[in-house]
């Protein structure tokens, strides 16, 4: 082709109808990305530049049931970091650990707090004093990504005396943030780490505020507000519970750092729980933001397991606390009346088959009734009505009365006691491969061999010998009772039992625990102890007045040697609860 | 200026346009949240806008006998400055190799391979003018090869990828206009198609085919036939070889172009946030100086590379289409020039100057939202940088004087 006007001419038209479709497609390129896609590039943008920092709202406060705190919140302060990327917050942490002192084990904890959610802000200091933070302030200027806030810190006034209702609060876990239950939940953020503080996390949470801070690429904060409106956080309210804390307070004070066991006290009618200890316990006010490394050694190596709640989680032989259920059964069954006698007298022990069963007292206590038998706690009594009842129905009867299954408290973690299941011939030949016979049921009938409760489902059973055969579900938090039928018993015959139960404190094996101006009722126990046989777990469940109860006590103390020892620590609560004196302590020898 | 003639209105008012718009967004460009040396750096855009106005007056006195007198020696000094930079080049932002900055005694003094581009196009253009017809086969095309080939290869080696690339835009472009058959320029771009399909084996077998049938039927020259086919099969055999070769940051970005969620966090970052800065605009934008990519420092090279970004978040989709409807009235105003020019030189020399703003325009904006591989090029009259500013304005100056030279009325728009 030529040069020729012509041809340049529509060369230049050819050129100019190129360059018409570049543009048009340059400008539909960008009504696309400006217009049509405006939306996700502008939420893109925002997320650059806009950074939540949350504003931890205030967990509810927790009340006894007269409105006095057993926990509530402090102020305190958070300091966090903001970083673009963990270089930067690796430099910054080292720059702040210039400052103030921070282990290399703290720096790494941060970082992997903020692998988990890289754009809030990581935690350095749940729980920082005001010192430290007035010297953080002094050198903000260093530290650009830095965020000082006020927040709330957790505070049980009375310490470790509730520790074994509450638990303790912290920051959640990675197995938390995973499961199921703490959906919505952030990394950083506080929760309830056990008792009460876990079992009702999502009443007591509230609802997290967030404010918004705009930073720039490197991760430096521009602006502090108004980048975007900001959604103030929501306190809980008042989580109200039963605890009578003047009565927490007593039984912690009872126990003391020696006595190593469990406390539960229940009001019978309604299961409201009066006060739960466990011995020994721990400080919940020192696990508020972070434990310190060597109060938690010292609890995690403790061989009395202060960490381990002993009244919902320790499960023991209940020993003869348990007869009354072989009681009741024979009576429910119409195999014996409360004034029946065995055919043979105890003399300090039992033949069956070629095996000698021993009763606690080698002297013999007779020919006894029912009665006498609860009140002396004749081993020989009942190794013959667990005969007469038979192994089928002692099982049955001992899941009917709740032995098999958890009391139900609101606390988390409790322990399913150990009984064996409606189908017992197979548990047994499961638990004992080489042949077993009827002989179990010598045992089983008084609380010992394949039996270990805990110590809040014993005073559940006794809430039941305390009312109408009605057993009332332990709640710790104020709601509606819920009660189950475990037995059915004419009035005359629930008399005849309490009277028995008042009898074995007024003239029986718990004789020195007698309560001036008011009956007290109730049973001793000794549960053999598999690791330690000269050091026995000693028990006491009981109730008083004895004619209409108005608590339920349940006592163990761990290698606590017989069961008395239990019964006065027991019959101290009532007489603390009940505001009457205590006089009157016989020595008398029982299990 | 011919004594008598009217200037090119239109030309120089959408050219003195584009700069003020190209200086305001330089300045938007320094208003960051936590102030930068770029702050300052308009008032520096403004003296060599000064210096580009004197430089454009001068030479539009200048004709074009002048600057065919002048092509030969603009030409060779051109290569040999581009020839000692490889040595003593310095480099620019960003890729630390790069050594297409001439510096005396330490002071940067500005690209000279912005100049060498108008250099080039008088050289085409003298080289490709001087027979009456068209080449029509390869071996007619071999002096205008080897006039644009000794300066590509030389910025090839500063290295500056995408300067080579407006070199080719440049060159294809002025082969059009002499009027090179589609056919040819096919055959003659094949090789290059063939090395950037090669990474695709389908793709590139059925451009094989393609190509074969082409020379089939367009009948060139056997030897050229066969050049053309073996050549493209050496390309679609060495460009994996030749991938190897390119340097890390280079690979980096044309990874980015072929996937931009390859690595977000690193190489296609600066894309991605300048995708984010212009779809966030809107229609209206977030308003001038208060683009918050730019104020908070997301957006990178945001007063060079990445200034159109800047356009798209502050003005949004209506400042964006003004800015390209200006851009799109200079263009077609230039090929008026180039169609009106009564000599053939004059022309090309015209279509050759367009051609450099029209690759980069493309190049640059193509780039802002991904439609174009990240190679650094700047945009005319916005991008921060005195070389290309004055660069442009010689060529407003040169196209204003064709203006003046060429035929019929030189007042509507379009010719």
């Amino acid at each position: 082709m030529s040069f020729h006007p012509n041809a340049v001419q529509q060369r230049g038209r050819t050129a100019g109808a190129l360059l018409s479709l570049v543009f048009i497609f340059l400008v539909g390129s960008f009504f696309r990305a400006q217009v049509l896609q405006n939306a996700q590039f502008a939420l893109h943008s925002d997320e650059n530049r806009l950074r939540e920092i949350p504003i931890p709202a205030p967990r509810g406060r927790i009340l006894d049931r007269k409105g006095l705190v057993i926990a509530e919140d402090q102020v305190g302060y958070t300091v966090s970091l903001l970083a673009p990327r963990e270089s930067q917050l690796v430099s910054a942490l080292r720059r702040l650990s210039a400052t103030v002192e921070m282990s290399q084990e703290q720096q790494d904890a941060v970082v992997r707090r903020y692998r988990r959610s890289p754009n809030r802000p990581a935690v350095i200091f749940a729980d920082a004093t005001f010192e430290l933070v007035s010297v953080l302030e002094e050198h903000r200027v260093e530290l650009p990504g830095l965020i000082i806030q006020a927040s709330s810190k957790r505070w049980y006034p009375e310490g470790a005396a509730v520790s074994s209702l509450v638990g303790y609060t912290g920051e959640i876990s990675e197995q938390q943030l995973q499961s199921k239950g703490f959906l919505g939940y952030k990394a950083g953020q506080q929760v309830g780490k056990g008792g009460l503080e876990l079992r009702y996390e999502s009443r007591l949470r509230g609802r997290e505020g967030v404010r918004f801070v705009e930073v720039d690429a490197l991760g430096r904060v521009v602006r502090e507000a108004g980048a975007r409106p900001e959604l103030t956080p929501m306190a809980a309210p008042p989580l109200p519970t039963n605890i009578d804390l003047d009565l927490q307070k007593y039984v912690y004070g009872l126990f003391g750092d020696s006595l190593v066991g469990a406390a539960v006290a229940i009001e019978p009618k309604s299961g409201e729980v009066l006060a739960l200890h466990s011995a020994p316990t721990f400080d919940p006010n020192r696990f508020t933001g972070g434990i310190p490394v060597d109060y938690w050694r010292s609890l995690t190596t403790d061989k009395r397991k202060p960490l381990y709640n002993k009244a919902i989680q320790g499960t023991y032989p209940p020993g003869s606390t348990w007869k009354l259920a072989t009681a009741v059964m024979g009576l429910e069954l119409g195999i014996v009346k409360l004034d029946d006698r065995m055919p043979t007298p105890c003399t300090g022990g039992f033949q069956y088959g070629n095996r000698y069963f021993k009763c606690h007292d080698k002297r013999g206590h007779g020919a006894v009734s029912l009665a006498q038998a609860i009140e002396q706690s004749c081993d020989v009594y009942f190794y013959q009505l667990g005969l007469k009842i038979g192994l089928a129905r002692l099982v049955a009867g001992g899941i009917t009365l709740g032995s098999h299954a958890r009391s139900g408290i609101d606390l988390p973690a409790e322990m399913r006691p150990q009984f064996p299941d409606s189908d017992y011939k197979a548990y047994f030949t499961r638990k004992y491969p080489g042949g077993w016979n009827q002989s179990a049921s010598l045992n089983l009938s008084i609380g010992q061999g394949e039996n270990s409760q805990t110590v809040v489902n014993m005073a559940r059973f006794y809430t039941a010998l305390a009312t109408d055969g009605q057993a009332a579900q332990p709640r710790v938090v104020q709601g509606p009772a819920q009660r189950a039928r475990l037995f059915t018993l004419d009035s005359t015959q629930m008399r005849g039992i309490r009277n028995a139960l008042a009898g074995v404190v007024s003239r029986g094996t718990a004789g020195s625990a007698k309560i001036q101006g008011v009956v007290l009722a109730g049973k001793t126990g000794t549960a053999q102890n598999s690791q330690d046989p000269n050091n026995d777990h000693a028990w006491f469940v009981g109730f008083a007045p004895a004619d209409d109860p108005k608590i339920v006590v349940a006592v163990m103390l761990e290698f606590g040697g017989h069961g008395p020892r239990a019964a006065k620590i027991a019959a101290r609560i009532i007489e603390h609860y009940l505001k009457v004196s205590a006089t009157q302590f016989i020595q008398t020898e029982g299990p | 200026m011919r004594r008598g003639a009217r200037p090119d209105y239109p030309l120089v008012v959408v050219a003195l346009l584009l700069s003020a718009f190209g200086i305001a967004m330089v300045y938007s460009a320094g208003q960051t949240d936590y102030p930068t040396a770029v702050a300052n750096l308009w008032r520096h855009q403004l003296i060599w806008l000064g210096l580009g106005l004197a430089a454009a007056w001068i030479v539009s006195r200048a004709s074009s006998r002048v600057l065919d007198f002048m092509t030969a020696p603009a030409y060779v000094g051109s290569c040999f400055v581009l020839l000692v930079l490889i040595f003593v080049g310095k480099g620019g932002l960003g890729a630390s190799n790069n050594h297409s900055w001439l510096a005396i005694g330490g002071v940067k003094l500005g690209q000279p391979s912005e100049i060498a581009k108008l250099a080039v196009v008088l050289m085409l253009a003298r080289v490709l003018s001087e027979r009456k017809e068209a080449p029509d086969s390869l071996v007619e095309l071999w002096p205008s090869a080897v006039v644009v080939g000794v300066p590509l290869v030389l910025i090839l080696l500063q290295p500056d990828l995408g300067t080579g690339i407006v070199f080719l835009g440049m060159y294809f472009s002025m082969l059009f206009w002499r009027g090179v058959s589609w056919q040819l320029l096919t055959l003659l771009a094949s090789p290059a198609i063939s090395l950037v399909l090669a990474f695709n084996t389908g793709m590139w077998g059925a451009w094989f085919l393609l190509i074969c049938a082409l020379v089939l039927w367009y009948k060139p020259e056997v030897v050229e036939g066969v050049v053309v086919v073996v050549a493209n099969l050496a390309f679609g055999v060495a460009a994996p070889l030749l991938w190897d070769k390119l340097n890390p940051y280079q690979q980096g970005r044309l990874k980015v172009f072929l996937d931009s969620s390859a690595d977000p966090l690193r190489a296609s970052y600066h894309v991605i946030q300048s995708q984010v800065a212009i779809g966030s605009g809107g229609w209206l934008g977030k308003g001038f100086t208060e683009g918050s990519q730019k104020r908070l420092a997301f957006l990178p090279a945001q007063h060079t590379d990445f200034i159109w970004s800047v356009v798209g978040e502050e003005l949004g989709f209506i400042g964006v289409t003004i800015a390209l409807g200006l851009f799109f009235v200079l263009f077609l105003r230039c090929t008026r020039v180039a169609a009106r020019a009564t000599d053939s030189f004059s022309s090309l020399v015209a279509f050759g100057l367009v051609s450099i703003w029209i690759t980069h325009l493309i190049e640059n904006v193509g780039m802002t939202l991904n439609l174009m591989p990240v190679t650094g090029i700047p945009l005319p009259f916005f991008s921060y940088g005195g070389s290309f500013l004055l660069a442009s304005w010689i060529s407003v100056g040169i196209l204003v004087r064709l203006s003046a030279e060429g035929r019929g009325p030189a007042h509507s728009l379009v010719g």
